[in-house]
Order: structure tokens, then C-alpha cells, then sequence
């Protein structure tokens, strides 16, 4: 444990002073992890398979995976080169840019799911001009996507603009006095280098957009096979049955705890 | 060291009375403030938002919060020990199964509403429909409360009552048009509004409030009475304040307010 590493730091004090520490952040725990485990206790049922296997909460299970993976590709493809610029070149506005780039992360999904509806819905601003070719995002599978890279991408731009920004300058230098092309030194030099917070962030994106909920229900509405994404099928397993709701939320944790595991075993790993 | 146990006991202290808060009334008021927690259906949310207002007129010191949702949510929610003093459904089914748990005692609920469906259409009526027979056109964008919420159990039976009589396939034709089944009726509402739906199946009440839309009339035959019972939850901590609130709801002033958000009165 980390604790044991900082214990040289504290000689001084004495243990009784501990419980400053112990109970508040007993407290914190508490509310974070009890909550969780009455879930998965509620969930310990005979019935738990039957809902999980049920034909609604697998079709939620595939879409989520199908859409969360498309938003994944969707924010490497358009992040990565962005995350590039932003680390490494200097340009006007570029501080004004990472803001609004950061600005998603923290804004409520409700917002977040008005705002694409009233820009990309079929009487929205630029949704009119899609409806003109004959394109209507909003209720449809790419809706969901949309509103899942929406939420989930800036993160990943922010842990790729790290990554990039982390690596030696000279590294950069040495490659251009070889007389490597941009493309080359990003493929061969800050690729394989900024891999790690890259891969990391890659994870956390699709974390993110695995859960999206507020922006979909919105904006893509709840179709079971076109929009019901697993957060959606637990939101409205609350309205059938409070058993498929917590079956739903358990293997979504169990999700999530296998990716969060992953992402610091590859921050550790440095 | 003294200093830090002493932070350490004000903080217990803290958290302790944090806990034991709502008990405490300051006992300098003249009247002791009071609060009514108000469960209601979704549709409820205008006539009560009003109900409530004229509520607290009439009492002062009295401080109505209300959560407005989908009845089977907020039934849920009651059920996993959510402090409510009063719960109005928007069908009998939730109270009932309230009544089961013996959350609400036995003959306590009372109809206080019935309420009708109605076919909304934005005002500008894209999809260009004039008869109900018009919502099995293909490529129409019809959108409905999912069917575990009271709403869109009551459309799917209106559905089915027009199969009998339009038939040719209508219901499997207007079921193919559903874009989505949203979680509560007031987000079909919005749909509608935002012109992001063609129609919507949605109770009169909602359309009253919602003056801009078209809409096209279900007739009686095909249409459902929905009746909405109101109840005070056994565990509530004020029982006479609920019982009050019930008896505004049952009162000349408060049925007004309710008819005057497309409600049909009981008395």
C-alpha cells in the first residue's frame, strides 16, 4: 500500500492522530463503495441470469457495444491529430480552443443532449440542412454515437495532449535534424512514446461513453435495438422491474471495473 | 493534540446534528415551518406546480417540494424508502402495489382525476395529418411513453381500439412507426415541441398545457378514462399536513385548477 511508502515523512507525529485522517476518509468511502455493494447484494439473486440473459438486456449489452466502439474510433481518429497539434504546435487561439475542447467533461449530459438536439435535430440549426438531404440524426443508432463522442472524446484529447506534451523536446529535435517529415516523426518518434497515456486515455473515453446516458436519452431517444444503450435499459428497467435495473447496473460495473483495473496497470507500469 | 481531538469531536458533532436536522425547528417562529413531500405523475406537473402555490398561500409556513416523474419510478423510489408524504398516481396499478407493500394503508387512496388521450402534432404539422387513420403512414415519426409508464400502457390500448376499427393492419403499421418509447410522458411532449417527432400520444392535460401543438382527438369508444388516485404514504412524518394537502386536491379550488389544465374533475 501507499500508505507504508510515506511513513518516513510523519516520524513526528503520533498514531493517535491518525483517526484525523482514518475517519473522514472512512466517511468518504463509505458513501462511495456502500452504494455500489448493495447493488451487487441485491443482485445476488436466483433470477440474476434470467435478467441479464433476458433478450431486451442483451440487445441493450450489443448496441452499447457496437455504438460506445464507433465513438471510441470516432475520438482516436479525430483526437489524436488534434491532442498533436495542441501538445506540440503554437497557434492563436489555441487556449480558447482547449477550453471548449475541456468544456463537455464538465457540462451535465441534459445539456449536452438540448445542445445537439437543438443543433443537429430535424428542425435543428444544422440538422435542417442535413433534413434538406435527406439525412434526420436525432432517434437513430448514429444519434447515440454522436452523443457519445460528444461527451466521451474531450477526454481522451486531454489524455493525449498530455501524453504528447510530456515527451522530450530534444527527441523532436534530434528527429528533425535527421530530416524527418512531421508525419514521420509523429508516426515513428511521439506515437510510440506518448503510446502509454494514449492507450490509457483510449480506455477512460470508452468508459465514458459506455455510461452516457443524459445526452442519449435525449437526443436519440429509446428504442430497444436502435437507441436503448445499457444505461437507457436500466433507466427504463426501473419502470418493468427493479431486477433487471440492478442485473443491468452490476455487469455495467463489472464493465467498468475491469477498464479502470486496466488503465492503472498501464499508469503504473512506467 | 487536545486541539485535534476537539476538531475531531465539532466535526462529529457536526455530522451528528446534520443528521438529526429536520427535527429541529427554530422556536422563535410564529408558525412552525413545515414541509410536504409531494410524489405526483409526470403529467401532473403544471396543475400541481399551481395547486401547490395556492397550497402554501392558504398556509402559511407550509413549503410544498414535489417530485414529478414517471408514477412506476416514483413508485420505486417509495419503495426503496424515499421520504414522501404523498404520492398522486397516474394509475391505480402503482397505488395498488404501494397498498401491497403496506405503504399506503388500505382505502386510503381516493380517484381524484380522470384524464383522456389526445394525438399531438407540432404546430407546423410536417408530416401533414388530419385523421387518426394517418398515423399507420410509413416513415412517420411517432413517438410514445414506454409502456411500463401509465401514458404508453394507455396508447398501446388506444392503439388496439383503433385496429378493431380502421383495421388494414394499423397497429402493426403504427407500432413500426415508433421512433422511440420515452421514459416519461412529458419527454413525448417535448419531442413533439422541439418538431423532432411527427406525433405523439400524450394525455389532454399535457396538451392543454402545451397550447402551440395541433391535435387530433381520440373519440370516446377508442379513447381510455385514465383515473389517477392520491394517497397519503403510511410512513409519512406529517400525516395531518398530507391529509390536508389531499383535501385541497378534493376541494371546489383545487378540481378548478385541475380543470383548468385539461384534467376531467371527479366532482
Amino acid at each position: 500500500m501507499r500508505l507504508r511508502r510515506s511513513r518516513h515523512h510523519r516520524i513526528s507525529t503520533n498514531s493517535q492522530s491518525d483517526w484525523l485522517f482514518v475517519l473522514p476518509g472512512l466517511l468518504l468511502v463509505a458513501l462511495l463503495g456502500l452504494p455500489l455493494l448493495a447493488l451487487i447484494i441485491h443482485a445476488i439473486a436466483p433470477d440474476f441470469f434470467a435478467n441479464i440473459l433476458s433478450d431486451s438486456a442483451l440487445a441493450a449489452l450489443q448496441l452499447s457495444l457496437i455504438t460506445s466502439g464507433l465513438s471510441l474510433v470516432i475520438s482516436l481518429v479525430t483526437g489524436t491529430p488534434l491532442a498533436y497539434m495542441l501538445a506540440r504546435w503554437d497557434f492563436k487561439g489555441k487556449a480558447v480552443l482547449e477550453l471548449l475542447i475541456d468544456l463537455p467533461i464538465v457540462l451535465p449530459p441534459s445539456v449536452a443532449g438540448l445542445a445537439l438536439l437543438i443543433a443537429f435535430g430535424r428542425q435543428g440549426i444544422f440538422g435542417s440542412l442535413l433534413t434538406l438531404i435527406g439525412i434526420s440524426l436525432p432517434f437513430s443508432t448514429a444519434a447515440v454515437v454522436i452523443a457519445q463522442t460528444f461527451v466521451s472524446a474531450p477526454l481522451y484529447v486531454r489524455a493525449a495532449r498530455i501524453g504528447f506534451a510530456e515527451i522530450d523536446p530534444q527527441l523532436e529535435e534530434a528527429a528533425v535534424v535527421e530530416g524527418a517529415s512531421n508525419w514521420q516523426m509523429f508516426r515513428e518518434v511521439m506515437l510510440p512514446l506518448a503510446g502509454r497515456a494514449l492507450t490509457s486515455g483510449a480506455i477512460l473515453t470508452w468508459t465514458r461513453a459506455l455510461g452516457e446516458f443524459g445526452a442519449t436519452i435525449l437526443f436519440a431517444g429509446n428504442l430497444e435495438g436502435v437507441t436503448q444503450t445499457m444505461p437507457l435499459a436500466i433507466y427504463l428497467g426501473l419502470e418493468r422491474s427493479l431486477g433487471v435495473a440492478v442485473a443491468l447496473s452490476v455487469m455495467l460495473i463489472l464493465i467498468s471495473v475491469l477498464l479502470l483495473a486496466l488503465v492503472r496497470k498501464l499508469d503504473k507500469s512506467d | 493534540m487536545t486541539k485535534r481531538l476537539t476538531m475531531l469531536f465539532l466535526t462529529l458533532a457536526l455530522v451528528l446534528s446534520a443528521c438529526s436536522a429536520p427535527t429541529a425547528a427554530p422556536a422563535s417562529a410564529t408558525v412552525a415551518p413545515q414541509t410536504l413531500t409531494v410524489f405526483a405523475a409526470a403529467s401532473l406537473t403544471s396543475a400541481f406546480g399551481e395547486i401547490g402555490k395556492a397550497f402554501e398561500a392558504a398556509n402559511p409556513g407550509v413549503t410544498i417540494t414535489f417530485n414529478f416523474g414517471g408514477s412506476q419510478t416514483l413508485r420505486t423510489q417509495i419503495e426503496q424508502g424515499a421520504q414522501a408524504d404523498v404520492f398522486a398516481s397516474a394509475n391505480a396499478k402503482e397505488m395498488d402495489a404501494l397498498v401491497t407493500g403496506t405503504l399506503v394503508s388500505t382505502d386510503a387512496a381516493k380517484v381524484f382525476l380522470t384524464n383522456q388521450l389526445v394525438v399531438i402534432l407540432p404546430a407546423k404539422n410536417p408530416a401533414g395529418l388530419k385523421t387518426l387513420a394517418d398515423l399507420s403512414k410509413p416513415g412517420l415519426k411517432l413517438v410514445l411513453a414506454a409502456k411500463e409508464v401509465p401514458a404508453g400502457n394507455y396508447a398501446l390500448q388506444i392503439i388496439d381500439k383503433l385496429d378493431k376499427s380502421i383495421g388494414a393492419g394499423f397497429k402493426d403499421k403504427v407500432l413500426a412507426n415508433v421512433v422511440s418509447y420515452e421514459n416519461d410522458v412529458k419527454q413525448v411532449v417535448a419531442k413533439v415541441q422541439l418538431g423532432e417527432a411527427d406525433a405523439g400520444i400524450v394525455y389532454v392535460s399535457d396538451s392543454v398545457a402545451a397550447p402551440e401543438l395541433q391535435k387530433i382527438d381520440i373519440n370516446a369508444e377508442d379513447n381510455v378514462i385514465a383515473k389517477y388516485p392520491i394517497a397519503a404514504l403510511s410512513k409519512s412524518s406529517n400525516p395531518a399536513l398530507a391529509q390536508a394537502f389531499i383535501a385541497y386536491v378534493l376541494s371546489e379550488a383545487g378540481q378548478a385548477t385541475l380543470k383548468k389544465w385539461g384534467f376531467l374533475p371527479v366532482k
